[in-house]
């Protein structure tokens, strides 16, 4: 049942993938957007099977929800319907299909070695109970360095909307 | 043969791939930042994969850190767009062709 699961989300998460890059029907950012939700969906799936829970409820309401909603509000204040007449330059396909090859032939070449039998059986649970202790005390620094992070994305976005950008 | 450590990572390596891919060959600055979300989260299965598998039972360590990486990339992405705005108010265009100005 577990590996059903894990074949189905797999495959849904690699095809939305794929239509998110390369669609063959549509060149509109608006379907590339669409897709890109679904695969954050089918992750969150994935999450789900690696017993990430707070993680995949995290994944939805932050990626799926806020961020994607950021990406159509800009792709609709842009009006980019002129761009999807233009041609994707084969030199870029040619460039493209060669780095991700590379780093294909790198990560199988160094799976073959890696000595998977010592790895243990699956014993991490994540739940938020966990994850708020590890948060909470040893964690402590990068929290509080995230929450300033974060300040500092808002007054920067703000001080970027400005309608006279100096 | 039952799922194990090494088919999360061959997904995570393939989805990482797939945004390269989409990095280098689309035009489009917001598909490129989409791509660049794909190769995130690509990364962040790696790493919960990894967690679940060799983390000690009571300290998910990995998965505290793709917390922060999913709140950076949400902080990335707000400045990321409020700059392709700035831009497009500025030059009227988001195909990375037409903002050749820092070219020598």
């Amino acid at each position: 049942m577990q590996d059903a699961l894990f074949y189905t989300f797999a495959f849904l998460t690699l095809v939305f993938g794929f239509l998110v890059v390369a669609n063959p029907f549509s060149r509109n950012p608006v379907t590339s957007a669409m897709f890109l939700v679904l695969t954050i969906v089918s992750l969150a799936g994935l999450f789900v099977l690696l017993h990430a829970f707070f993680l995949a409820a995290v994944q939805i309401l932050v990626y799926a929800g806020a961020v994607m909603v950021l990406f159509l509000f800009v792709i609709m204040m842009l009006d980019l319907k002129e761009e999807e007449r233009r041609k994707i330059k084969t030199l870029g396909i040619v460039g493209g299909l060669i780095s991700a090859g590379a780093i294909l032939t790198i990560f199988l070449s160094s799976l073959l070695k890696a000595p998977l039998g010592a790895v243990q059986s699956p014993a991490v649970e994540g739940g938020t109970v966990p994850l708020a202790k590890l948060l909470f005390t040893q964690y402590l620094l990068p929290f509080e360095i995230v929450s300033v992070l974060l300040l500092v994305a808002i007054i920067g976005v703000v001080l970027l909307s400005k309608k006279d950008l100096k | 043969m039952s799922v194990g450590l090494e088919h999360y990572l061959v997904v995570s390596v393939l989805l990482f791939c797939l945004g390269l891919l989409g990095v280098i060959v689309r035009r489009n600055l917001l598909v490129i930042y989409m791509s660049l979300e794909l190769m995130l989260n690509a990364a962040n299965l790696a790493l919960v994969a990894f967690s679940r598998y060799t983390d000690r039972p009571d300290s998910p360590d990995g998965q505290v850190f793709v917390f922060f990486i999913i709140t950076v990339a949400a902080a990335e992405v707000s400045v990321g767009l409020a700059l392709i705005v700035a831009l497009y108010r500025k030059r009227q265009t988001a195909h990375v062709e037409d903002l050749t100005t820092l070219k020598l």
